[in-house]
């Protein structure tokens, strides 16, 4: 009878510790650096209250961002159509899915997610919050095309991934939840605010005369007007993150914006993407369909196409845009290039 | 014994004085929201009359709302961060609750768009946030009113307009900017507040094309913020925009 009493008491200090284990390990908050100008014009980047930033996830959602074990024959990662070197994008016009497959959409690139303020993503708007957008990708048939079940048994039988899921939520059994807060920690961490401009902005450089007359352009309501959509010296997101039909076609082949709430007045509007890091982005636009910058100045200039829902910021659509000089368009896009972050793309905490 | 009763008793009477002094000089304290509220000569304008062209201004134009997004600042009540951006598309910021009010009446009143003094370049987080600020070359700060929307022209066919309102700026000469406060102040008289009133502040629309400048959107339809005479007529029009709806 005494020994029994033994054998429970060992057996009670057993399980005690073995929780225990799970519950002890806090992990270390993560310090997110935020660059001085965001920090100076913005409001406090989107941090959800349950999926704080820490260490382990963060490091735990790079981890996954760059594991083939993500989709259906482990042959493609999140990394793949989103390539750090390329600003998190491939500069393809649609991106191959595991089978071949391509989708309608060109893949947007990763940066200052965590200030998009309305946590609408994708071109279209369709996913609400990182940690919601990153669950489609992996099961969409013509993107990673798996089975979320399988991808968490692969992970779950991994010798690697319980500890660290261990370390970054206190518990070392994994589900597709867990795995999309991870990647959406890692998401948020990638800021990219050091580019020439920025620097000319914080006094420490300064700009070609070429530069310089492109952002005048750029922010002349007579000429480029694209402050209105594209941000500005005071808004160093240079994206307004809202959706817009900047006048691309006549007839909409792709509903975009209006699919998702349903409203015929959102047809053909897509997300203002950001307009940092253009050098690495091509091609451009929710489709792909200008493969150079010249191409995408030269449809503002004079190419805009007529529809019932095109934004009224797009000025002169009956003469096809504003007419910039070739003086002014190249200096405009001189002024683009100099919002390329090179430290961004070669950042090392962004590489596999 | 009678000590003890005399200290007894000037214990109670202390005691009772303390509480009538407490209940003497706590302040009854009142809360009112203010609705701003939108409407066409009495025509109500919610999200959902957006992107119609069911509007008819002075001029005979049928115009449709698009986008309608302005500040007001300096409310009469209000201490501490006193700018609210109404964005009426997206249903924010309509209503603005202010509590801790102590006095029984009040004379009601606030600034469309913002003083020079308060229009200072990138400041506020919030609006740049938003994308609401100025150009530099046009002397910076913030926009007092963002109205897009279509047009019927006149060749019977949807154009857009951008009713953009800022400080006016002269650039005649590009190296001496010349700067016209377009904001103005908004007095809606003395309301009583006793009762924690709900108070309804209606935005004409009409009125931004019609007193006492009848708007030719045919003319006068976009690239209006560099436009010196055309930010002058909107801050004129802007007098009879707003009034005092019900209070309840």
């Amino acid at each position: 009878m005494k020994k029994s009493y033994i054998y429970f008491f060992a057996f009670f200090l057993l399980t005690s510790c073995s929780s225990k284990e799970e519950e002890i390990y806090t992990p270390v908050p993560y310090n997110l650096e935020i660059p001085a100008l965001f920090a100076d014009k913005l409001i406090a980047p989107i941090i959800p209250a349950d999926n704080l930033l820490t260490e382990e996830g963060v490091l735990l959602g790079k981890k996954l961002f760059f594991d083939k074990k993500l989709s259906g024959d482990n042959t493609k990662a999140c990394s793949s159509c989103h390539n750090p070197k390329k600003s998190f994008t491939d500069q393809q016009q649609f991106s191959a899915g595991i089978q071949g497959e391509f989708g309608t959409r060109n893949a947007m690139p990763l940066f200052n997610l965590a200030w998009n303020f309305d946590e609408r993503f994708a071109w279209d708007g369709k996913e609400f919050g990182l940690e919601q957008q990153a669950l489609e990708p992996v099961s969409n048939p013509i993107e990673m095309h798996a089975n979320w079940n399988l991808v968490v048994q692969k992970l779950q039988e991994s010798t690697e991934y319980p500890t660290l899921f261990l370390r970054a939520f206190g518990t070392s059994k994994i589900d597709a939840k867990l795995v999309t807060k991870a990647i959406a920690q890692f998401e948020r961490t990638l800021i990219s605010g050091d580019s020439k401009f920025d620097k000319y902005l914080l006094g420490e450089i300064s700009l070609t005369q070429e530069e310089e007359n492109g952002f005048n352009v750029f922010m002349d309501e007579a000429k480029g007007d694209c402050f209105h959509c594209h941000g500005s010296n005071n808004n160093p997101l240079w994206t307004d993150n809202a959706f817009h039909n900047n006048g691309l076609d006549t007839t909409f082949q792709d509903l975009g914006f209006g699919a998702v709430t349903g409203d015929p007045n959102d047809n053909g509007k897509f997300k203002s993407p950001s307009i940092r890091n253009l050098a690495f982005t091509a091609p451009y636009m929710h489709d792909g369909r200008f493969a150079t910058l010249d191409e995408v100045i030269n449809h503002y200039s004079e190419g805009l196409q007529k529809s019932s829902t095109i934004d009224p910021l797009m000025k002169k659509v009956n003469e096809g845009g504003v007419h910039l000089s070739l003086q002014d368009k190249n200096d405009l896009k001189a002024f683009l290039l100099s919002l390329t972050d090179r430290k961004f793309i070669n950042n090392p905490n962004f590489q596999e | 014994m009678k000590k003890q009763y005399c200290l007894l008793i000037l214990i109670l009477i202390l005691v009772t004085r303390c509480n009538e002094e407490k209940e003497c000089c706590v302040q009854p304290q009142f809360t009112i929201t203010l609705n701003f509220t939108h409407h066409w000569n009495g025509l109500k304008i919610t999200p959902q009359d957006f992107n119609e062209l069911k509007f008819t201004n002075e001029n005979g134009e049928r115009l449709s709302i698009e986008r309608l997004r302005y500040l007001v600042s300096n409310i009469s009540l209000i201490n501490g961060k006193n700018y609210h951006l109404i964005d009426v598309g997206e249903n924010s910021g309509t209503s603005i609750t202010i509590p801790e009010l102590t006095d029984e009446s009040y004379a009601l009143s606030f600034r469309f768009g913002f003083s020079d003094e308060d229009n200072t370049d990138g400041t506020y987080q919030d609006l740049n946030s938003v994308s609401f600020s100025v150009p530099g070359m046009l002397g910076g700060g913030y926009h007092f009113m963002q109205f897009d929307g279509k047009y019927i022209d006149n060749n019977n066919e949807a154009s857009g307009f951008n009713y953009h309102m800022i400080k006016a700026v002269d650039r005649t000469d590009p190296n001496n900017l010349k700067f016209e406060d377009t904001s103005f102040e908004v007095n809606l008289g003395t309301i009583e507040v006793a009762s924690n009133p709900e108070i309804e502040i209606k935005m004409n629309l009409a009125e931004w094309f019609k007193n006492p400048n009848t708007w030719n959107l045919n003319e006068l339809n976009s690239i209006l913020m560099p436009n010196f005479e055309a930010q002058k007529m909107m801050r004129e029009n802007g007098d009879s925009v707003f009034s005092l709806g019900v209070v309840n």
